[in-house]
């Protein structure tokens, strides 16, 4: 037990070193550079670009560029390009506007997709199981933006409440329950819409997980036993058919930060998701090789807990 | 002719008559029992044998009321199990039945335990459904059970998971799950098929010991005649969904009539043929949609004649219980 975690984190973090180098060598190996952005621009004056090349760096060779850069993230020191602020307070306030966003997302996709993928196998066939297959191929065919826009006019004209962004601009002085109310408006939508395409597929998935669990021999082992059929679906079926659902629970970790860079600008929500869009139109190496550097830990960590969940519930893996 | 077999007890346990089976396809109805009739007496053993593909399994879970319906439709028939017909019980009605009074050893050894739960638990919980005793008792029983079975230090091996055992100790472990309720009948398809040679025969001790202390009732299923041989008081010859013979042991073995069940007897290994090249029936099973009219089995019969491809063929009474499903053969031999 030990020495597997021990040698999951050697491991891991040999991973994350050529995860830093082999993105910062995309980023920097790529064509295009902060100054090619916006060349009409008058700030960009060829001394400007000198000075700003000198400033970052950039002049030096590659694997000093490197060895500067990460010196700078781990001791908290880096800054963006752009506006020349620190990276990581940057991220850490887009992640916590990201955060309820992601929590209640997932909630939604994991509390509705189990019971509705679990019901349509057992009543394979029926009228549930129909509607379910239906309305899910809709799900996973209707693009997401449009989708958003129906929802948003339906939303807005029928209830007559703003959606976009976090919050009502300008609400400062209302009570309470208001602010919370608005607040619960202008996340709903966004999350709701994040889930449907998360429950759309995940539900197909829980459905064919349980239907195969379904045909095992075990199963027909329950029923022979006299077991009532809650207790061979529930118990003898569910158990099984959970399994795989472990190793994708640790790897929507990583949701924290690529979040939906779509649901997020349809919405201006001030995201982390559309701060890393952002930073990439800007060319932003920073703000990119942060963000991307914090999500392979995520991965990371996410494959790591997978591990260890799996560890747990299926006995016949020992190490 | 030979004296007919008596029955340990005359009471018939379980008796299975005109069963039908079918299964629905996209543009076919695949008859995968077809006319089924058998039954078995308290304490004995019978013994359904046919080759792969007979609908064997398909009539020992009908027994239990365990085809998947849809597709399976139980399209005509009568299961009775002392006084109840199965096939009008509810749900709630067979799960009584299940595991208390009929219980079921699979063909599978590997694959019929869960893998997720100990051994401990599954039989234990075997226990629960039927009856309400102390966690202590159930305990105690599952113990026994497994001592019963001959698994060595069954204390330490309750808390074992199916992966943990050898296929050998799993079917044991089956084996003392379907015990646990003390049911009338056992119904075991082909336990040791998946099994090496020397753990088949402690299985079929085992079941055999098992027997021999209550009255115990066993169907076996399996195309095995080695294992008929040595464990069957009576044999029923299985054939595309039919019964084509039945009879005690002796008399299917000594006096085969029916031309299919010579065929299995011919292809089985001895020693006074070592050496020849074995006989195999030319042919194979046909499939439960497509059957041949007439008698099934005609299209692979060496004794076939014209009739035999036009008349569904009717049993034949040889007397003392012999039956074969093979009027031209019969009317030959009256003749002799
Ligand atoms: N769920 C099902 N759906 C459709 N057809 C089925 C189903 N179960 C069984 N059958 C058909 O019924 C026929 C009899 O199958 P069965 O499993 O009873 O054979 P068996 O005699 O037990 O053979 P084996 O010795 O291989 O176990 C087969 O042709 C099979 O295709
Ligand atoms: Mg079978």
């Amino acid at each position: 037990m030990f020495s597997f975690i021990g040698r999951s984190i050697i491991q891991k973090t040999v991973t994350l070193f050529f995860v830093s180098v082999i993105s910062f060598l995309i980023i920097h190996l790529a064509p295009g550079e902060p100054s090619q952005v916006d060349p009409m621009n008058p700030k960009f004056t060829p001394e400007m670009v000198e000075r700003f090349r000198q400033e970052f760096h950039l002049n030096e060779p590659l694997y000093t560029q490197y060895l500067l850069f990460y010196q700078d993230l781990f001791t908290g020191k880096i800054v963006s390009w752009k506006d020349n602020q620190p990276v990581l307070a940057k991220i850490w306030e887009r992640f916590l506007n990201s955060l309820p966003l992601f929590i209640v997302g997932t909630l939604l996709t994991w509390t509705l997709s189990f019971p509705v993928g679990i019901r349509s196998a057992i009543f394979r066939g029926g009228i549930y199981d129909r509607s379910a297959t239906f309305f899910a191929y809709l799900l996973i065919s209707i693009p997401g933006f449009f989708f958003a826009y129906v929802l948003i006019i339906f939303v807005v004209t029928v209830f007559h409440v703003p959606v976009i962004g976090m919050e009502t601009f300008g609400m400062g002085a209302a009570s309470w329950p208001h602010l919370f109310m608005d607040r619960v408006w202008h996340l709903l939508l966004p999350s709701v819409l994040g889930a449907t395409g998360g429950i759309a597929v995940l539900s197909r998935y829980v459905r064919s997980q349980m239907l195969e669990v379904e045909g095992q021999d075990y199963v027909r082992t329950a029923r022979a036993k006299g077991l009532a059929p809650d207790q061979v679906h529930y118990k003898h079926a569910l158990r099984n058919a959970l399994l795989p659902f472990v190793t994708m629970f640790g790897l929507i970790l990583p949701g924290l930060i690529g979040g939906s860079v779509i649901i997020e600008s349809i919405f201006s929500w001030p995201g982390m998701g559309r701060m890393a869009y952002e930073a990439i139109l800007a060319r932003d190496y920073p703000i990119i090789l942060t963000v991307n550097f914090l999500s392979a830990v995520l991965v990371l960590i996410g494959t790591f807990v997978s591990d260890l969940l799996y560890l747990m519930v299926d006995p016949r893996i020992r190490l | 002719m030979e004296e007919a077999y008596a029955p340990p007890h005359k009471d018939t346990l379980l008796l299975v008559e005109d069963l039908r089976v079918h299964f629905r396809g996209h543009d076919h109805v695949a008859r995968a029992v077809d006319g089924v009739s058998f039954d078995v007496h308290t304490g004995e053993t019978v013994c359904l044998v046919g080759e792969s593909g007979c609908g064997k399994t398909v009539t020992a879970l009908a027994i239990l009321g365990l085809v998947p319906i849809p597709p399976g439709v139980i399209a005509s028939g009568k299961i009775r199990l002392r006084d109840t017909n199965l096939l009008t019980l509810t749900e709630e009605g067979l799960q009584d039945i299940r595991g208390n009074q009929i219980s079921m050893v699979f063909q599978e050894p590997l694959t019929a335990l869960n893998p997720v739960f100990t051994i401990g638990d599954q039989i234990m919980e075997a226990i629960q459904v039927h009856e309400k005793v102390s966690e202590n008792e159930r305990r105690r029983r599952c113990i026994g059970l497994l001592t019963d079975v001959g698994i060595p230090s069954p204390e330490a091996r309750l808390k074992d998971y199916p992966h943990q055992l050898s296929g050998g100790q799993r079917q044991r472990v089956m084996v003392a799950m379907a015990l646990a309720c003390h049911p009338a009948l056992i119904i075991a398809d082909e336990p040791t098929t998946a099994l090496d040679v020397t753990v088949q025969a402690q299985i079929l001790n085992l079941m055999k010991s098992i027997q021999h202390a209550s009255a115990m009732s066993v169907l076996y299923i399996t195309h095995d005649l080695g294992v008929v041989s040595t464990v069957a008081d009576r044999v029923y010859v299985m054939y595309a969904g039919l019964i084509v013979e039945q009879g005690t042991r002796d008399q299917v073995f000594q006096h085969p009539r029916h031309p299919y069940t010579r065929g299995l007897l011919a292809s089985l290994p001895s020693r006074s043929k070592r050496g020849k090249r074995l006989y195999s029936i030319p042919g194979s099973v046909p499939n439960p949609a497509f059957k041949p009219k007439g008698c099934p089995f005609h299209p692979r019969c060496s004794a076939a004649i014209a009739e035999c491809a036009v008349d569904f063929p009717g049993m034949c009474d040889y007397g003392h219980g012999h039956l074969s499903r093979c009027p031209p053969v019969y009317s030959r031999e009256r003749q002799e």
